[in-house]
Formats: structure tokens, sequence, C-alpha cells
């Protein structure tokens, strides 16, 4: 464990090194408040919450998610310091949670930046802040998925263009797991049972009911299993490809 | 101990290292050499648990690299080939990452002082490694290797790009820390091995062609007891040429024009200097220059590997 936070200092304060994090934050201040303000109508609609919102971070995070992601291990492979970090004595499994808890905490740390918004709420109306607590803690887990489903991607590739583009798709595939453009890919050669298994497996279904303010355990076990499948996938990418 | 036995590595059809066996035992220097692409690299990142062998054994310290990974990762200090670093830290930041990973807990101010110290990397660490000279790369790579005091110290090619003083200061380091230690190095510098190694193993296609001191390996030599003549009178090159070459214990004789050397290779066995200086008696021959040749490592390199 001590070794995981040893690994995730270091990664953060690699984000923070260059002008990539301050960059970042602003853009996603930037947008989130101009989805939610422009497109969402937030102050227009009159209500006390914050739904214009976090509607729409599934959109954002679409694309600002894996330019996150997209260097935490195409950069180690190209720099070839993945060499040097695997031959120090810590288990794999130590350097993908390291590196997935540093760029979690950092989604985070933008995330909470955001704060203002609820305070306007709150100074304008009196929303409710139970849900509004339960879409952060949505919004971090579908952070955390889009995280998680890039890292892997990043894992496969030393080339951090590639594995943004590649990145974007995979996240967009899963988003869209429940509709009919993802689905009909599928639907003409696989059996009905596997096609409703992909449809389950959407982001944007399990995300909607959360940002509404709806903790369902099924949910976070949705997140939290997709977050683990595509950690164990990583580690099974690195595994094999880490010294090509 | 270092012990490898049979170990191989195959990406699909193209074998990388194959059937590679030898041990190295403490207080040795052991110098891998071998053309680019013959193998070295993988072997040492085999050792050092980065590739997972394909068939075979390794182990670091008696802990095998593939069972008892993290006690072998433990004892070992490695410098990857091109020193790789996180461009964007700052030397110390980096050290200091590296020395919370190792756990040194009490002595870890002591050891990043002296590695700094013993590097010279006093006046870079504050600079990004990104922006450092080949020479300070490399020399932040040993300092992360050296930086626990690891019974085993693997490094592949510690000494490229490094000018002649930076080298020398390697060498006399290495030197200085083969008394209790197991060194593996990897280099294409034959005059590396002369200055630093105990004995020396030779790869080409993956496989070991040779393993011997670099003593024995130069006695492989053609030139091994070869005696060198440089003569004051060019003009009298011809003359002595087949003089030499009439002796019975002499082989071949090489001749340079541009310098007046005459180089005289032996039978094998047989030794040529008393003769040759006796003939150059004889025949009143003014010269410059008389030596024995205790063979050349280069061209042994080049017969055995070719």
């Amino acid at each position: 464990m001590r070794n995981v936070g040893i690994i995730m200092r270091r990664e953060l304060g690699s984000y923070f090194a260059t002008p990539l994090a301050y960059i970042f934050i602003v853009i996603f201040l930037v947008l989130a408040s101009w989805f939610a303000f422009y497109l969402g109508g937030l102050y227009e609609r009159g209500q006390a919450d914050l739904n214009p919102f976090f509607n729409f971070h599934p959109w954002l995070y679409l694309f600002l998610i894996p330019a996150i992601s997209m260097r935490l291990w195409a950069e180690e492979r190209k720099s070839g310091s993945i060499e040097l970090l695997m031959t120090q004595p810590i288990t794999l499994w130590q350097a993908v949670l390291g590196k997935f808890l540093a760029a979690w905490l950092f989604a985070a740390l933008a995330l909470a930046l955001t704060f203002p918004l609820w305070i306007t709420v709150n100074y304008l109306g009196s929303p409710d802040n139970g849900a509004i607590l339960a879409a952060y803690i949505g919004s971090l887990l579908l952070a955390a998925g889009f995280l998680a489903i890039g890292g892997c991607m990043s894992a496969l590739t030393r080339n951090q263009v590639v594995a943004f583009i590649l990145g974007v798709v995979a996240c967009f595939v899963v988003l869209l797991a429940g509709f009919p453009m993802v689905l009909d890919a599928f639907r003409s050669w696989l059996p009905q049972v596997l096609v409703d298994a992909i449809a389950s497996l959407s982001f944007l279904t399990h995300y909607e009911s959360i940002a509404k303010g709806v903790l369902d355990v099924r949910d976070l076990l949705y997140f939290a299993m997709l977050i683990g499948y595509f950690l164990i996938a990583t580690a099974v990418v690195l595994d094999v490809r880490k010294a090509e | 101990m270092i012990k490898t036995e049979h170990l191989g590595k195959r990406y699909d059809t193209l074998v990388a290292v194959d059937d590679v066996t030898f041990q190295v035992g403490p207080g040795e220097v052991l110098g891998f050499l071998g053309p680019n692409g013959a193998g070295k690299t993988t072997t040492m990142r085999m050792l050092a648990g980065f590739v997972t062998p394909s068939s075979g054994r390794a182990s670091i310290c008696g802990h095998d690299v593939e069972q008892d990974t993290l006690a072998a990762k433990a004892c070992l200090g490695y410098l990857p080939e091109g020193a790789p670093g996180y461009g964007e830290m700052t030397v110390r930041s980096f050290l200091e990452f590296i020395v919370e990973l190792r756990h040194l807990g009490a002595v870890a101010r002591a050891r990043l002082d002296y590695v700094v110290g013993r590097l010279q990397l006093q006046s870079v660490l504050e600079q990004s490694i990104e922006t450092l000279s080949k020479g300070f790369r490399r020399r932040v790579g040993l300092a992360q290797a050296i930086v626990h005091d690891p019974p085993v110290l693997i490094l592949d090619e510690p000494t490229d790009g490094l000018d002649p003083n930076q080298k020398h200061e390697v060498r006399t380091l290495i030197n200085e820390m083969s008394r209790d230690k197991i060194i593996v190095i990897s280099t294409h510098i034959l005059e590396e091995v002369d200055a630093v190694c105990t004995r020396a193993i030779i790869i080409a296609r993956g496989r070991i062609v040779a393993d011997a001191s670099p003593q024995g390996l130069a006695a492989k030599s053609r030139y091994y007891n070869a005696v060198s003549m440089r003569l004051e009178r060019p003009e009298q090159l011809a003359q002595v040429r087949s003089a030499v070459a009439a002796l019975p214990a002499v082989a071949e004789v090489e001749v340079s024009e541009r310098e007046s050397r005459l180089t005289a290779l032996p039978r094998a066995g047989a030794t040529i200097l008393p003769a040759l200086s006796e003939l150059a008696a004889r025949q009143g021959l003014a010269l410059k220059e008389l030596h024995l040749e205790s063979g050349r490592l280069d061209e042994v390199f080049r017969t055995i590997t070719a």
C-alpha cells in the first residue's frame, strides 16, 4: 500500500510539473460552466439545482478524460521510464493502482473546483444538497470509469495521440452502449441475450440515475466492477507488452 | 550470486536469447560483449525482471527472478539501456522517489547525499532531467542504481555517451565497488573490458560464444605473442620482411608502409621475440620500437562474432 502511495504522489506531482494540469483545469472549468449556463440554462430554468451542470458531464469527460489518461502508460513506454519503474521492487499492481489513483485524484481536484456553482445555487435558492452530493459522487465515478478505460488504451500504445483517440472511441462505445447506434452494430450478428447484456453496460443509464440523486447499490457496483475490469485489463496488457 | 540456467527468450519467430547459462560470484566484474542486437540487453532485462524469459531460469542472490521477483529486485541495482528517467522531474525529486521506493528508512538521507557527492550531481540537483546533458543523465541513472547499496549491479552500457574523463570516473567507481559486489556491465567498448572486467562473455545471435578472462580472450588472438617492430629506415622493410618470414617459428608477416612497421605472427604456441631481436642485432637494424603484443581484443571479437 505504501508503494501505491509513493507512485501516486510522483505521478500527481508530474501533472503539475508541466502546464498540462493548469490548462486542463481551466478548460474543464470553462467548458463545464459554459455547458451548464448556455446549453443547460441553469439560470433560465428558475430551479435551484445543478442538473443542467451534471447532465453535460458525460460529454465533457468523453474528450477531457482521455486527455488525462493518454499519457499514463504511453509516455512511460515511449521514454523508457517504464523499465526503470518496473525494475524497482514494486508489483505491477502497485504501479497500475498508483497511477490510476493519481489520475483520479487529479480529476477529482478539477471537479472540486466547480464548488462556486454549488455556492451559487445555495445563494439563489434552497437546493437538495443531498442530491447534489450524490451527483458529485456519480460524476467522480464516471470520471474513474473513463480513466480506467483510457488508461487501458494508453497501455496499448507508445503514442499518446493514438492513446487519446483509442480512449475517446472506447469511452464513446461504453457511454452509449444502450443506444441504437452502438447496439445496431452488434444486433445483426449477436444473440439478443448478449445485445441486452451490452445495453445494460451503458455508462449513461447508470450515471443518469445517480446524477438525479439516486444512489443505487447496483449502479455503484456497476462502476466498481467496470473500473476493476479495466484495471485488470491494463495490468494484463502491460505484463505482455511492457518491453515492446 | 547471479545464476542463469538455459535462459532463453523468443519473440514469435525471432530468437533473441538462446540457452544462456552462466554464474557470476562476488568480486567478479562480468563484461557482456556482443554486436548490437546480439541479445545483451534482453538478457539483462530478464535478470532485472523486466522481460519474462520464454525458457530456463535466472536467480539473483538465490531469489528466482520469476517466482520471487520482489526479493530479486531488492538485491539488484539496475541501469537500463539509455538511462531513462522522468524528464519533467528534477534530479533531486527523482532520486528521492527512488529512495522512497527502496524503503531505506533511517539511512535514506545519508545514501542520497552519498550518491549525489559520488557522482557529482550537486550542480544539477534542481534541474529537470530532460534538460540534462547525456553524461549527467547517465550519472543520474547510475545514482539511482547504487543508491540502496545493492549486492548485485547490472549496468547496461554505463559509459555510453560520456566523455573520456567521465568514463574514467565511472570506471573508477565500478572498480571501487567491485570488491564486495557482483557487477555485470554490457559494453561494446573493448578497452572497457580491459579497464574494469575480470571476466568477459561474448554473446552473438543470442548465444554465448566465449566466456573467459580478458587476458584469456586476448590469447585467442592471432596477435597473441606477436612481435611488432618499427624501423628507422623504411627502405629496409622489404629486406627485413623476407628475413623474418624465413624464421621457422614465424607464421605470417604483416607490413604497414605508412608506419614503417612490421608485425610477425608466431606459429601456435611459439615464442619469437628472442629470435627477432637476435635477427635485428645481426643485421644491425636501427629500431624505433620493438614490442611483444598481448593479443588484440577487437580482432578476437570480430573473429568470434562474425
